[in-house]
């Protein structure tokens, strides 16, 4: 599993050339993702309103353009007279900062258990193989729910429960990929000439299973992102008055006969977050799969 | 097979254990035992009494064991909120989940497989392109954005469709949409998937040159080999987002299954009901994998007569 050779001098030059091999879904994709990620990196400025300030008088309102729009408030007002807009960027804003560190903690856990199996066999190895078949087995929205539930809904139980949720698919390509490593002869080149199993798996090893864990990372991304709107949604995850975009949805859906404008924004920014990842994770993948290339 | 059989059971029971005994450390180490197994608003005597059944007066492991025994024994405890029996509570549920599950496994069959077949086959086309791109729209669609969506929909403008509830076959169509959408999704990618490395063998050319019309080459010859795959993925993929998925659709759907029996005890934070319940579709998780394992080893023959233990 390697990339073409990027024979690219610098970032801007690779990341140009990557453009340029893209089709017009993927550069779709790509164009949506990085607008998410400004919207999100720079809600505090965009955002007309604070998200969280109520105005019962403007309680509501559709969006700009629509009968009854007050003006100012671009996508309408919620059922408390916040701004649809303004809640939607900050919604967006954590969502896509849990995900982050939920899939970024996934990584690590899911990525050291891998090594260590991969590196030290034996027992251990049968143990967290053995673990990774039992997360496997369950539903990780169940796990998730009980944890919630017995642990309480703080940002740090959050971000704890999107991590532990995927870290069997790191641990899996880890193990399996270190395993094939391991049987190629620089690596014994490497053992012979005296390195340590840290500096085999820090300079010989990690290098060579990079383009995998970029893989599961981005398509763990998107289920990540679905899972934390579900939590949200069903009213398990952040808690109000703070904005998810699950939660938005989940409180707005029972205004949704007369004021479907309050689920709209939210449901809009997970479906074009999901899309857009799971297009570049796609593109990745198939980039990265020699047996693909070829079809 | 026998030995096959033997291993996957044992694989079964390994799993179930594992999975009991992370709950027992769960709940019992994030907070105060008693608070977990009895809830308020009962009698002193009633409290002493069960905090003698599960031995919570006494270490952790004698609690473990306590906890183990009282599966032996049938007793999963009293719902805090609804004070009945906790296994009734969830039993009553599983035949509604069961139905909705059915219907849309039955409806995920019936579209993903003939349209998977469609992509393989018309891959180069604008056909085959057209349902990848359906596909992968409906992977990207929360499963509750749909429900939603067909609520605002089919209910509220057109008002055609029920929203709450499983009094009659209509109930059923949202619902049942809505949990199959990402399984659609998912089996239509793998079933071409699965097609395509089929398509590509060279069985397929001999089928070819001896003169069999292109349906039976494709059905006899393709569809069953690429079946195998195919049911495993049935297996692993289709167990596992069905019970997530009903979580959701059984909530907003008001649907009387486990599924909204789970988030509902999760909210109210009625942990008798919600450890039994989560136990419960955990086991039939277990079950229903163990079940496609052995239907797949059945199914392929070179397993079926090769796998010595």
């Amino acid at each position: 599993m390697t990339y073409p050779a990027v024979p690219a001098t610098s970032v801007p030059a690779a990341a140009l050339q990557l453009w340029h091999s893209a089709n017009i879904i993927q550069k779709a994709a790509i164009v949506i993702g990085l607008s998410l990620v400004l919207m999100a990196l720079l809600a505090p400025l965009i955002a007309p309103f604070d998200p969280n300030s109520q105005s019962l008088i403007s309680r509501l309102r559709p969006p700009l353009g629509l009968e009854r729009a007050k003006a100012g408030y671009l996508l309408g007002t919620d059922e408390l007279g916040r701004d649809v807009f303004s809640r939607s960027l900050y919604g967006l804003r954590l969502t896509l900062m849990l995900a982050s560190l939920g899939a970024m903690l996934g990584l690590l856990i899911g990525g050291t258990l891998g090594l260590l199996a991969g590196i030290v066999g034996g027992r251990v190895e049968a143990t967290i193989m053995a673990a990774v078949d039992t997360q496997i087995a369950v539903p990780f929205t169940l796990v998730a729910l009980f944890l919630l539930a017995i642990l309480g809904s703080s940002i740090e139980v959050i971000v704890l429960v999107l991590g532990l949720a995927g870290w069997e698919q790191y641990a899996r390509i880890v193990r399996g990929e270190v395993k094939r490593l391991m049987n190629i002869p620089f690596i014994e080149a490497a053992r012979a000439a005296g390195a340590g199993p840290l500096r085999i798996a820090r300079h010989h090893l990690l290098p060579n299973i990079i383009s995998p864990l970029v893989v599961q990372f981005t398509l763990a991304l998107s289920n990540i992102v679905l899972l934390e709107s579900t939590l949200s949604f069903l009213g398990l995850g952040v808690q109000p008055p703070t904005a998810t975009l699950g939660s938005m949805v989940g409180i707005g859906r029972d205004y949704m006969p007369t004021a479907p404008w309050i689920v709209a924004a939210p449901a809009t920014m997970i479906l074009l977050i999901t899309f857009a990842v799971q297009i570049l994770g796609d593109w990745l993948r198939d980039g990265a799969d020699v047996r693909l290339r070829e079809r | 097979m026998l030995s096959y059989t033997l291993r996957t059971l044992m694989r079964m029971a390994l799993t179930f254990f594992v999975i009991v005994t992370i709950v027992f450390f769960a709940t019992r180490l994030s907070g105060n035992a008693v608070d977990f197994v009895i809830g308020d608003g009962m009698t002193t005597e009633d409290r002493d009494l069960l905090i003698k059944y599960y031995e919570l007066d006494r270490p952790v492991l004698s609690q473990y064991f306590a906890f183990l025994r009282s599966f032996t024994d049938g007793q999963f405890g009293l719902s805090f909120i609804e004070r009945r029996p906790v296994a009734d509570m969830v039993l009553e549920r599983v035949w509604p989940s069961t139905q909705l599950l059915l219907s849309a496994v039955t409806l995920t069959l019936l579209v993903s497989i003939p349209l998977g077949i469609t992509a393989a086959i018309w891959r180069k086309s604008w056909i085959g392109s057209a349902v990848m791109v359906v596909a992968f729209l409906g992977y990207a669609v929360p499963n509750f954005v749909l429900a939603i969506v067909m609520v605002l929909i089919f209910s509220y403008w057109l008002n055609w469709l029920p929203v709450v509830g499983n009094g009659t076959a209509w109930h059923f169509i949202m619902p049942t949409v809505a949990l199959a959408g990402v399984l659609i999704a998912a089996l239509t990618r793998f079933t071409r998937n699965a097609m395509l490395d089929v398509l590509g063998q060279d069985f397929m050319r001999t089928a070819r040159a001896k003169g069999l019309p292109e349906s039976a080459v494709i059905f006899k010859h393709g569809l069953r080999n690429a079946g195998i795959t195919i049911l495993s993925v049935i297996g692993l993929q289709v167990a596992g987002l069905a019970a997530s998925g009903s979580v959701v659709i059984e909530s907003i759907f008001a649907w009387p299954g486990i599924g909204d029996l789970l988030v509902t005890s999760a909210l109210r934070r009625d942990y008798p009901v919600l450890q039994f319940g989560v136990l419960t579709v955990a086991v039939a998780v277990i079950m229903i994998n163990a079940a496609i394992d052995l239907a797949y080893a059945w199914a392929d023959p070179r397993l079926r007569h090769s796998v010595k233990g």
